[in-house]
């Protein structure tokens, strides 16, 4: 991940809570307070790969609901994915494309330091 | 069709006189074409006391089935379709010219098409003394009635006729514990289907079941008896001893009416009719045992299924004809299989036959074909039917035999020609009483059915007589597998397993977490759909909390949050009300809590009430109210037991027998929390009436003066499916060790989400197959079931209380991990006086007006 040429943007690494607010193989809320506007990040712990962390926006644009982190993560075939607990559809987790329809979910960089889990906003 | 013809089929008056099985088919047809026709009016006339019922398998009548399990409609049911009927109005009189008939009771009903299916009546023989007591036929339940009534005062019975009724009436005689003699005139049994040999075999084996056959008698005169009731005296100076006397001697056309009314009859009886089923008055159609079609009375079922669809399609202008019906048989008499096709008795000219013979096994085979040995003619299989399906195949589709045709039917002793279905033509009948085709198989998959029993329910194949189950099984798997639907049945990529397959490896295994299953049967991360799978049977097997740790990860977010997604993000909240009753003061605290947290309240269809709009951060603060107020979760989020809906039973209702409202909340409380492979919904009634519309649930119970009847596997929904009559007159604990039983098994073997009404229709062997794994117990199965129901049952909890004690459980009710604001894109708007979501568009209109008032300052600087 190029976090150099993002970074130029004026984004930078926040903070989101603990480690221990994750819950293994499933999915925590994190809501992203910018100047105008309201960001519903969901991040997903899945200890068992190599990233770890992933976080991709909340909102379902199928569903048209901000309910992503509530649905069951997993794979399929060797895609990381999150399936929408609303109408089941998968969303991978790495480049946020819907396998089943022409849909995106905003993709963010997310990291574990120091017990800490960051955000890349 | 023209106007004019419009205008005429809608004023139309359709009489039908006759409901036996196929008068009831016809009204059925037609009742189903009308649909885009409302105006037609139907009426149904029947001399008997009843409306139609499965004369079939009237013999069951004696093995404790009743009435009411073999009627085939009911007056609820022809309410609903708005049919207009009359029990006990024999019609009298027809008067062609001005269209109207009149019945016994001296009604005078109007027609436009009128249709006969008055059926047949039993012949007997005029043989002297044949009028006396005791002298009984076999066609009606009250023919029964009587003779149940006579085999009371009576050691021997006979059964004059050796036909295929005949037999069937002596295997009721047997049944009854008689004594039972058959005479027949002719020298074998089942004359009309099976040759010589076979009927030397059938008699064999009838005679070691106990049942005496007499072959090539004439009986002279029926005389008062020494040692029994009477005596049969026969041409050749024998006599026979007997208390009752049945006659079976073939069956006559019901036609005097028509006879006495100027139509055309054929020489020896049987009104006259063309391929539209249409008699010499073009208003008048006859159909099934009464008719006459090219000089042929057809004495099955299915010819008369067919007839009556014929009519009722030409009644509504639609084209159809009847062109004849195919008379193989196969049937299970006294246990003994017998199946008969085509020219069983090798009429045909040049006509070959092959036979094979097995005496000590009781086996007796043979095929016709024609003389080049390149056609099936016909066949005769005694003791042994199993080549009937493809037997019948090759004749009905002329399809080309193989070089040695006898292979057919000789022993596995080598490679067997099979008959692959894709030799078949897609008009090849697959299910004679239905009527359907390979065609409407391979239709009905192209139109969605996904499983044998999706087939079963769209197109009605095997659910008449059931013989064609295996045909239609290998029809249907090839299709399936020919588009590419894999008939394994693997859950998913991660698992190459059946539901049932990892249920009995998490219970042999020990296996108590998904990352074990994971590890040493799967690959991948999972899914959505082997995770909640796994908790489900995890569940069912150890009946952990579902949010201890390893499990949380696994479920379904509305088991996760112990209420139910709707569309917007939030959930509904459904505390359990057991059997529908609930105090007042429950009732209050219940409209309390709603009123506070401003949810959306609804009656559901299972006697509770659903509140909804609950935000997650709402969801405990409710539960903990609800559960001071004396209530525990319902488990609507779960796959599980839902509600057991009662009527009000015997302590209220004047009606009732038994007490309906108790026994579903003993059920409900007993059941609660059980997870399933789908939803599991019950129903009790108090009596007969069935308030409680309980045939339609999973389990079904409906009291009566004795006790329970039990019925299983019934669905409402998407496809409805009555349930099926399991256990009649049961007390309460044999009622909750058959539930107990069958609730196990269905957990340890259904497919995942697979309701009880497709597991049923998917089980091989059905209804009797459930039967003898429960209640004869054939599988030893039953301790063990009853022992795990057990296990659960000890173990239950109150999922939200739990999930309240459990501060670790609730740090998931919190929208987000790092701020305490609502979730903005949740908005209700006002609707009946009561909330409801916002659309998008009252969405972005709520939020501009918002941003206006707010920020007003900010935008009015950007522009």
């Amino acid at each position: 991940m190029s976090e150099q040429t993002i970074s130029a943007k004026n984004k930078h690494w926040l903070t989101i809570c603990q480690t221990s607010d994750l819950i293994k193989d499933s999915g925590i809320c994190a809501l992203i307070e910018q100047e105008f506007e309201e960001k519903q990040v969901a991040i997903f712990h899945l200890p068992n790969t190599e990233k770890q962390v992933y976080a991709v926006g909340n909102y379902d644009p199928i569903g048209q609901a901000n309910v992503l982190y509530r649905g069951i993560v997993g794979s399929v075939g060797d895609d990381i994915v999150v399936s929408s607990p609303l109408y089941k559809q998968h969303f991978c987790l790495t480049t946020g494309k819907c396998l089943q329809e022409d849909k995106y979910i905003e993709v963010f960089p997310a990291r574990i330091i120091d017990d800490y889990v960051q955000l890349f906003v | 069709m023209s106007s004019n013809n419009q205008q005429l089929v809608e004023k139309q008056k359709v009489v039908v006189v006759g409901n036996g099985m196929v008068g009831h088919h016809f009204v059925e047809q037609l009742a189903q074409l009308r649909t885009a026709n409302p105006a037609i009016e139907i009426t149904v006339l029947s001399a008997e006391s009843r409306l139609a019922y499965d004369r079939v398998h009237l013999s069951e009548y004696f093995s404790g089935k009743t009435a009411a399990d073999l009627a085939m409609t009911d007056e609820k049911t022809y309410q609903e379709w708005g049919v207009k009927f009359q029990t006990d109005a024999k019609v009298i009189y027809i008067d062609r010219a001005n269209k109207q008939i009149v019945t016994k009771n001296d009604e005078v009903i109007e027609y436009d098409k009128l249709i006969l299916a008055t059926g047949s009546y039993p012949f007997v023989p005029p043989i002297p003394g044949k009028d006396r007591d005791h002298c009984l036929v076999y066609r009606t339940i009250d023919d029964l009635d009587d003779i149940q009534a006579s085999a009371k005062v009576s050691k021997v019975g006979v059964v004059i006729g050796g036909g295929l009724l005949g037999l069937e009436a002596a295997n009721a005689l047997t049944a009854l514990g008689l004594k039972t003699h058959v005479v027949e005139f002719a020298p074998q049994l089942m004359g009309v289907q099976i040759d010589a040999g076979g009927g030397r075999l059938l008699k064999e084996k009838i005679e070691a079941l106990g049942v005496q056959v007499h072959t090539s008698k004439a009986t002279r005169i029926i005389e008062d008896g020494d040692e029994c009731r009477y005596k049969l005296c026969f041409s050749d100076d024998t006599v026979l001893e007997t208390d009752l006397i049945l006659f079976s001697a073939g069956i006559r056309p019901y036609d005097n009416l028509a006879k006495s009314f100027g139509l055309e009859m054929g020489e020896r009886g049987g009104i006259v009719i063309n391929n539209q089923c249409q008699t010499s008055d073009e208003n008048i159609y006859a159909i099934g045992e009464c008719a006459l079609w090219n000089n042929f009375i057809f004495g099955l079922v299915a010819p008369g299924y067919n007839m009556a669809k014929v009519a009722a399609k030409h009644i509504m202008g639609e084209q159809a004809s009847f062109t004849g019906a195919d008379m193989s048989t196969k049937l299970k008499l006294m246990g003994v299989e017998v199946g008969s096709i085509g020219d069983a008795h090798a009429k045909t000219t040049g006509a070959l036959t092959y036979t094979y013979e097995n005496q000590p096994e009781g086996i007796y085979k043979k095929i016709v074909v024609s003389s080049d040995k390149t056609k099936m003619l016909g066949a005769v299989l005694i003791g042994d039917t199993s080549e009937y399906d493809s037997l019948l195949q090759y004749m009905l589709n002329a399809i080309d035999l193989p070089a040695s045709p006898e292979a057919l039917i000789l022993p596995s002793s080598g490679e067997k020609p099979t008959l692959g279905v894709d030799a078949l033509p897609d008009n090849a009948i697959i299910c004679s009483c239905h009527n359907v085709t390979k065609g409407d198989i391979i239709s009905s998959i192209d139109q969605g059915a996904c499983t044998l029993g999706d087939v079963k329910t769209c197109t009605k194949a095997s659910t008449g007589c059931g013989g064609c189950t295996a045909l239609l099984k290998n029809v249907a798997d090839k299709e399936f597998s020919s588009r590419g639907v894999e008939v394994k049945k693997d859950i998913c990529e991660h698992f190459a397993y059946s539901r049932r397959e990892i249920f009995d490896i998490v219970n042999v295994e020990k296996i108590k977490t998904f990352d074990e299953l994971l590890a040493s049967h799967g690959k991948g991360h999972g899914c959505e759909v082997c995770k909640p799978l796994t908790a489900s049977i995890l569940a069912s097997v150890w009946n952990d909390y579902i949010l201890k740790k390893p499990h949380l990860s696994l479920q379904d977010t509305n088991d996760t949050y112990l209420g139910n997604m709707q569309k917007d993000g939030t959930y509904s909240v459904v505390p359990r009300v057991a059997g529908g009753e609930i105090t007042p003061d429950k009732l209050i605290a219940l409209g309390q809590v709603a009123k506070k947290y401003k949810l959306y309240t609804k009656i559901t269809g299972g006697q509770r009430v659903d509140l909804f709009g609950a935000r997650v951060e709402e969801l405990p603060p409710i539960w903990q109210e609800l559960i001071d107020a004396g209530f525990e979760t319902g488990h609507a989020y779960g796959k599980s037991l839902r509600t057991v809906k009662s009527c009000v039973g015997s302590i209220w209702c004047r009606f009732g027998v038994q007490d309906s409202v108790a026994m579903a909340i003993a059920l409900e409380n007993r059941y609660k929390g059980l997870r399933a492979p789908h939803k599991i919904k019950f129903g009790v009634s108090g009596c007969t009436r069935e308030c409680a519309e309980a045939q339609s649930k999973d389990i079904g119970i409906i009291a009566t003066e004795k006790g329970w009847n039990l019925y299983v596997c019934g669905n409402g929904g998407m496809k409805p499916r009555h349930g099926d009559l399991f256990a009649i007159d049961i007390d309460d604990e044999t009622l909750v060790n058959y539930i107990d039983c069958i609730l196990m098994f269905y957990v340890r073997t259904g497919d995942r989400l697979q309701r009880t009404s497709v597991w049923m229709d998917n089980m091989e062997g059905g209804l009797a197959y459930l039967q003898s794994v429960i209640i004869e117990d054939s599988l030893k199965l039953t301790d063990y079931l009853q022992a795990q129901m057990a296990a659960i049952i000890g173990t239950y909890q109150c999922e939200w209380k739990t999930t309240l004690s459990d501060p670790e459980a609730l740090k998931r009710f919190k929208p987000f991990v790092n701020s305490s604001k609502p979730d903005s894109n949740i908005i209700f708007v006002q609707e009946r006086d009561q909330i409801r979501p916002a659309t998008t568009d009252e969405k972005i209109a709520q939020r501009s007006q918002t941003v206006k008032i707010t920020n007003a300052g900010k935008i009015a600087e950007e522009a």
